[in-house]
């Protein structure tokens, strides 16, 4: 298999990273959350590409199928895509709240804030 | 939003549909893609653009935010006890081959119902983040 | 037939309980319901721990559906040992919630705190029983999520903060651990921890399965609190409730440790994990930089809670070290250490809490004079204090003799030194306090009444404080259980 038939895992390569730098280098909350976002969707890519069967149909039964791809990394990704937006939805509600009780969502502004207290 | 009659017209004849089509995943999740989580989120889609056109006030008089809690709990308790009653038959929890005449229709009605628990809480759910984060704008 | 169904009586309990909190209105119906859930899940937890001492592994299957394709709920003595763990503290620490949430928390939040508190005890036993790697994970999001929204009920506006930094790092740290449990599903096909053990030998060469440990191995960490892994720690324990901290600090970083312990031993085993990977030497270097820099950190703090938030770090250090060891003494020294801190920790942060109920801080300044105001209150924290230290008939004491003997045996003398300079250090920061209480005058500040806490919150603080001195003198119970553990956990297949 040469590098350029793994595609599916650079693509997740590419975002894991791009994800993982958003949320560290980025100062303003919601990025923060954006890149954990892009960080997640890397590992959904990551579970159902290796779920693929080469010349498997969809995991649907019908009769004159005989070769499916794999349904059990769909369902753990549909448990984590919920476990993700349930993450995103706490970590937004928390910043709305930071949002009302320091007039901002800069990190650097927010330490400004507890530093003088 | 509710001024402009185009958005008003669409979303009036877009919302039903929006809401059947929820129902249709719901409850096809056996025969192709679909399921519980699926069916809420467009459930609460329906919901989500009602309240953006009409306006939250409105949307807090069709569904309360009491009303919303107690789906979610429902949900999560049908989803909780129909996996409780093949204990009380004496089979592990979420054997659902206990409900029916065979194992075949038993898995098929329990997860029929489990998938409905999920459908319910995640579309309560949903509804209830957008209200708890909208009618907050007043404050931000 | 209710034996035979105890396993999944233990996650269910708290799970159908916590809507059940969302559904009333006044936070007392509230309490009284998560307290009987947290009550009936310490029993069914006792039940198992017994049945488990008798017959061995406990085995259930969901729906069922036989493993390796169902979901497979396997009890051991080890997680039997910190679903009792994890239940009794929660049910000593909800006690003392009744009172102290009345005072932190308004009246109409109060269920929504409690259903987060169920949901969030659901999450740790269900870490600590399920035998599905990916369960493991759903579980550990469970407990993450409510977590977060528990410690950002703290009256602070730097709870909030704290929750936010907290979301982040343990969300990458759940994606990591999700990350390496799809590389291994990728290689062996199946998520059973049990079968995974079987399988792997046959592929344990590849570098995927490396890299799996690798990615398993931080994921863990970072929910662990292992330096350098432990920035989100201080902040959450110290913006969260009081009844907050005393939960989370006694029981989700041993959950932590435990699920470290269950893929480190069992699937991975500890051939591969510390010959092949340098996972030994890792975690020496980590858990001993822990200990002397949490240790040296803990010194210069001026609010008590933070200053044992760094304690707890260091603690973490030195169940770390016990695992790097490898060996059936060093686990052994780990898997007491964890009961034995979730004693001391549970009971010093309740301290806490009665300082934080009567007096609204917890500053080390506001406790001049304290031991002869609140003799209750500051004679408990004495206790701990000691037990942290590792006098002898503390329950410290006990764990740190195990890690000593632990390290001698193996020949590991800079573990040895490790200890000593750490048992010192915490005698510093310990002295500070006591110091504080007992030797300095109270201030003149008339208007500060400061009265003994309420029976309500002495008693549940006591029964820790007490149990550290009980397992200090007669160790039998929790040695044998830690020795059985680790040798489970060191069967190599």
């Amino acid at each position: 298999m040469n590098a350029l038939g793994l595609y599916n895992y650079w693509i997740v390569i590419l975002l894991m990273m791009t994800g993982f730098y958003v949320v560290i280098s980025s100062g303003n909350l919601v990025k923060k959350i954006i890149g954990l976002n892009l960080f997640q969707a890397s590992v959904f890519i990551l579970y159902i590409s290796l779920g693929k069967v080469a010349g498997g149909s969809p995991p649907i039964i019908r009769e004159d199928i005989s070769l499916y791809s794999n349904p059990l990394p769909h369902v753990l990704i549909l448990t984590a895509i919920v476990v993700g937006v349930a993450t995103t939805a706490l970590g937004l509600a928390l910043v709305v709240r930071i949002k009302e009780a320091y007039n901002t969502v800069e990190e650097d502004e927010i330490h400004q804030q507890d530093e003088s207290l | 939003m509710r001024d402009n009659e185009v958005l008003r017209i669409v979303s009036k004849i877009i919302i039903p549909v929006i809401f059947l089509f929820a129902l249709y995943v719901q409850f096809h999740g056996d025969y192709g893609p679909g399921g519980g989580f699926q069916a809420g989120v467009i459930f609460a889609a329906g919901l989500i653009l009602y309240g953006l056109i009409f306006g939250i006030a409105r949307l807090r008089r069709v569904v309360s935010i009491r009303f919303l809690q107690g789906l979610i709990a429902a949900g999560l308790l049908l989803f909780s006890f129909v996996g409780f009653l093949p204990l009380l038959m004496g089979r592990n929890y979420l054997d659902h081959s206990v409900f029916g005449q065979d194992a075949h229709s038993g898995q098929h009605l329990g997860i029929f119902l489990v998938e409905l628990g999920v459908g319910i809480t995640v579309a309560a759910v949903m509804v209830t983040i957008f209200i708890a984060f909208a009618g907050r704008r007043d404050n931000l | 037939m209710i034996l035979a169904q105890l396993p999944v009586l233990q996650v269910i309990v708290p799970l159908i309980s916590a809507p059940l909190c969302l559904l009333v209105r006044r936070g007392q119906a509230a309490w009284i319901i998560a307290f009987s859930a947290s009550a009936v899940s310490f029993v069914v937890a006792a039940l198992l721990l017994d049945r488990v001492l008798q017959d061995g592994i406990i085995s259930y299957y969901f729906g069922g559906w036989a493993a390796p394709w169902g979901i497979e709920y396997r009890v051991d003595v080890v997680n039997a040992f910190v679903l009792i763990m994890v239940t009794a503290i929660s049910t000593i620490v909800l006690f003392f919630a009744n009172v102290s949430v009345r005072e932190e928390i308004d009246d109409k939040k109060q269920p929504l705190f409690y259903t987060s508190w169920l949901l969030c005890l659901t999450g740790l036993l269900g870490m600590a029983i399920t035998g599905d790697a990916f369960n493991l994970f759903v579980f550990l999001e469970i407990s993450s999520l409510s977590s977060y929204v528990l410690i950002a009920f703290g009256a602070d506006r730097r709870a909030l903060t704290a929750a936010y930094q907290y979301l982040v790092m343990g969300t990458i740290g759940a994606t990591f651990i999700l990350i390496g449990v799809g590389l291994l599903y990728m290689m062996t096909a199946t998520l059973n921890l049990d079968d995974l053990a079987h399988r792997l030998p046959g592929v344990m060469t590849t570098r995927t399965v490396q890299t799996a440990l690798a990615f398993l191995v931080v994921g863990i960490s970072l929910k662990l609190a292992l330096f350098p892994l432990h920035l989100w720690l201080p902040n959450s324990y110290a913006f969260a409730p009081s009844v907050v901290t005393a939960f989370l600090a006694a029981t989700a970083t041993k959950v932590a440790l435990y699920v470290l312990l269950r893929f480190l031993f069992t699937v991975f085993g500890a051939t591969f994990a510390f010959e092949v990977m340098p996972l030994g030497i890792i975690f020496v270097v980590l858990g001993s930089v822990a200990v002397l820099s949490a240790s040296v950190v803990a010194i210069f703090q001026d609010d008590l809670k933070r200053m044992l938030a760094y304690s707890s770090v260091a603690q973490v250090g030195y169940m770390v070290l016990g695992v790097s060891m490898s060996s059936v003494a060093g686990l052994t020294a780990s898997i007491l250490h964890l009961f034995n801190h979730a004693l001391m920790k549970g009971g010093l942060f309740l301290a806490l809490g009665c300082v934080a109920y009567q007096m609204g801080t917890v500053r080390l300044g506001s406790l001049a004079g304290a031991g002869y105001r609140i003799p209750w209150t500051m004679g408990a924290f004495l206790v701990g204090g000691l037990s942290l230290i590792g006098v002898p008939l503390t329950a410290g004491f006990i764990s740190k003799w195990f890690i000593v003997r632990a390290a001698i045996e193996r020949g590991w003398w800079l573990i040895l030194i490790v200890v000593i300079i750490g048992s010192l250090l915490a005698m510093i920061y310990v002295w500070r306090v006591l110091e504080m209480a007992y030797l300095r005058r109270s201030a003149d500040l008339p208007d500060l009444v400061i009265r003994e806490a309420p029976l309500t919150l002495l008693c549940p603080t006591w029964l820790l404080i007490g149990a550290n001195i009980y397992f200090g003198i007669d160790t039998s119970f929790t040695v044998r259980i830690a020795e059985r553990a680790a040798s489970v956990l060191m069967v190599q297949l």
